[in-house]
């Protein structure tokens, strides 16, 4: 597989979120606006890449029966680190997502890529795996941020582009629900059947 | 076996002490940059920032001081627990005459589209030179002088009940914070401002 | 007085499922037949209640006095892992059957976002119940952890049995599965924002 490749599969065909099912309490919490799908997107992916590849480093040092609990601990380690740097440099969008920082640790993604590759793969492999994925969970939580943003509140990114207020429910849990449910359906009929 | 989970846990948290030695002041220099710009989000311009403490040792107040050093406008913290989704913790500043200069919602758990347009311009813009000692805090239904956010009462009492919280701060501060001049007795700072400024027109 | 607020908080209000957004996986991953929903949340139920306990004084009596709370995503979740191992041996022994029932969902409630999200919501975040803001007590955490996951619980074995009526009915053919799901949860996270402002 060329190292390309290894990134771009991340976007559609082993899309975290479209394709994979995976990582959804982020997803469908931290999506009521672009900026914030954004954020939580590359907060994710900097844990996901430093983890995959400090676990492709180790994976050959770890017994076999406390792989699971020494992978956690390496993830928490720069889930921790992520934070640290966040609340210093970037309080403001520390406090928006609040909560999921901390919770990236449990996020079946980064388990769940340093179980099924990083711990099979060579360290540069590992982190550009880790930088497909991590890209293409930011691509689908903007993609969804986007949508809620514009038809819950009428604006993208912070600016308003319909004046007023927009229908509510979209920012709210259930229009969560709702807009995954829908670009689900959209991603499984139209993208993926070309790949 | 045990063993290399321990040793991996240990080089773990000797790297987070380090990198958390390494941040600890971005962290609070961040976090006190936050708590000024609150401060001056709601204060007029000025020169020096004092730190107080108030009676329950925990609290914090600030005094604003301009170029001179005479103190121009007290800054207190207050919160309602009577919020639609919880606690509403706001900053309010206030003026020497009692008048609040402006508000600022610190923290609240209200429903984005209505409780929550408690921070926007519509409603808190309303509170700008609002004199708790002349009008009534409390929302039009309740026989006050405060216009409530449609659809959104409670969390629009819960903003007075939190600024209700805040003047009565002001009025246990406002005598060492803005002593008045020795020749006339002691009512409250805020009606006696007022015939004051009646007496000058 | 007041852990019954606690109760009807977490339980409605709140639902740590369709208000929060916390254990996402499982309840779209285990709900399609009701008996594994029900012994899913059982297991989640006693895993919640026991971490919070456990991290609650983690908290208080290690991590604070020590001033090392930055080790405090590390503590709870090897906290959390460690019980779900203890759990597991325990379920091997008394029910066999429950424990096959459960496979691999079992090891999987330790990244249950729910049971560390709750963990370190009652070390974190002032709460209003019935009286001013403040910080939960051991008893008040305690009782928030087991109302939470009885709320997980109800609103498991609700979507179960509404996915399981679903199932034998005509869906369209793009919408048949996961999608149809989100929609139903989507129109039970409705019916229980009804439940606003109730304490």
């Amino acid at each position: 597989m060329s190292k390309l490749s290894l990134v771009t599969k991340g976007f559609v065909k082993d899309n975290p979120t479209f394709a994979l099912m995976l990582g959804m309490c982020p997803t469908l919490a931290t999506t009521t606006s672009a900026v914030n799908g954004m954020s939580m997107g590359l907060a994710t992916a900097f844990v996901l890449i430093l983890s995959n590849m400090a676990i492709s480093a180790i994976a050959r040092f770890v017994p076999d029966k406390v792989r699971i609990p020494s992978y956690i601990v390496v993830i928490a380690t720069f889930v921790t680190v992520l934070q640290l740097l966040m609340q210093a440099y970037v309080p403001a969008v520390y406090d928006t997502l609040g909560l999921f920082i901390p919770l990236i640790v449990v996020n079946c993604i980064v388990l769940g890529r340093a179980e099924a590759f990083a711990n099979k793969n060579s360290v540069l492999d590992s982190a550009l795996d880790g930088l497909g994925i991590g890209l293409g969970f930011t691509l689908s939580l903007t993609v969804i941020g986007i949508v809620r943003e514009l038809l819950g509140a009428g604006s993208i990114f912070g600016y308003k582009l319909i004046a007023g207020d927009g229908i509510l429910v979209f920012v709210l849990a259930p229009g969560a629900f709702l807009v995954l449910a829908y670009l689900l359906v959209i991603f499984r009929k139209y993208i993926l059947k070309n790949e | 076996m045990v063993a290399c989970l321990g040793c991996v846990t240990l080089v773990c948290a000797a790297l987070l002490g380090v990198v958390y030695v390494y941040t600890e002041d971005a962290v609070s220099a961040a976090q006190q940059a936050k708590s000024t710009k609150a401060i001056e989000a709601v204060s007029p311009a000025f020169d020096s920032l004092c730190e107080e403490t108030e009676a329950d040792g925990r609290t914090s107040y600030y005094v604003a001081r301009d170029a001179e050093g005479a103190n121009i406008a007290l800054i207190v913290t207050a919160e309602s627990s009577k919020g639609f989704g919880g606690k509403i913790k706001m900053m309010v500043g206030f003026l020497p005459d009692g008048s609040i200069y402006d508000t600022s919602v610190l923290e609240h758990s209200e429903t984005p589209g209505l409780g929550a347009k408690a921070t926007e311009e519509g409603f808190k813009g309303q509170f700008r030179g609002f004199n708790p000692f002349q009008r009534k805090l409390s929302v039009v239904k309740d026989g006050g002088d405060v216009d409530a956010i449609t659809a959104a009462t409670i969390t629009s009492r819960a903003y007075c009940d939190a600024l209700q919280t805040a003047t009565d701060k002001f009025n246990t501060l406002s005598q060492e914070v803005f002593p008045k001049p020795q020749q006339e007795e002691e009512p409250a700072a805020g009606e006696e401002n007022i015939e004051e400024d009646t007496r000058n027109e | 007085m007041e852990y019954i607020i606690i109760l009807i908080s977490a339980v409605f209000v709140n639902n740590i499922l369709l208000s929060q957004f916390l254990g996402i996986c499982p309840f779209l991953g285990v709900s399609n037949k009701l008996s594994t929903a029900a012994g899913m949340s059982a297991a989640v139920c006693f895993v919640i209640t026991l971490s919070t306990l456990v991290t609650y004084l983690l908290q208080h009596y290690v991590l604070d006095p020590l001033g090392v709370g930055f080790l405090q995503t590390i503590a709870f979740i090897l906290v959390i892992a460690a019980l779900v191992q203890m759990v597991e041996i325990i379920l091997k022994k008394l029910s066999p059957a429950l424990y096959s029932a459960l496979g691999i969902f079992l090891p999987l409630i330790t990244t249950n976002c729910a049971v560390l999200g709750v963990a370190l919501t009652v070390v974190t975040k002032e709460f209003t119940f019935g009286g001013e803001a403040h910080m939960l007590n051991l008893g008040e955490s305690v009782m928030y952890a087991f109302a939470t996951s009885l709320g997980f619980g109800l609103a498991m074995v609700m979507f179960a049995g509404l996915r399981e009526t679903l199932a034998l009915n005509d869906v369209p053919k793009a919408f048949k599965g996961v999608p149809v799901a989100l929609l139903t949860a989507s129109i039970l996270a409705m019916a229980f924002m009804g439940f606003s402002g109730l304490v």
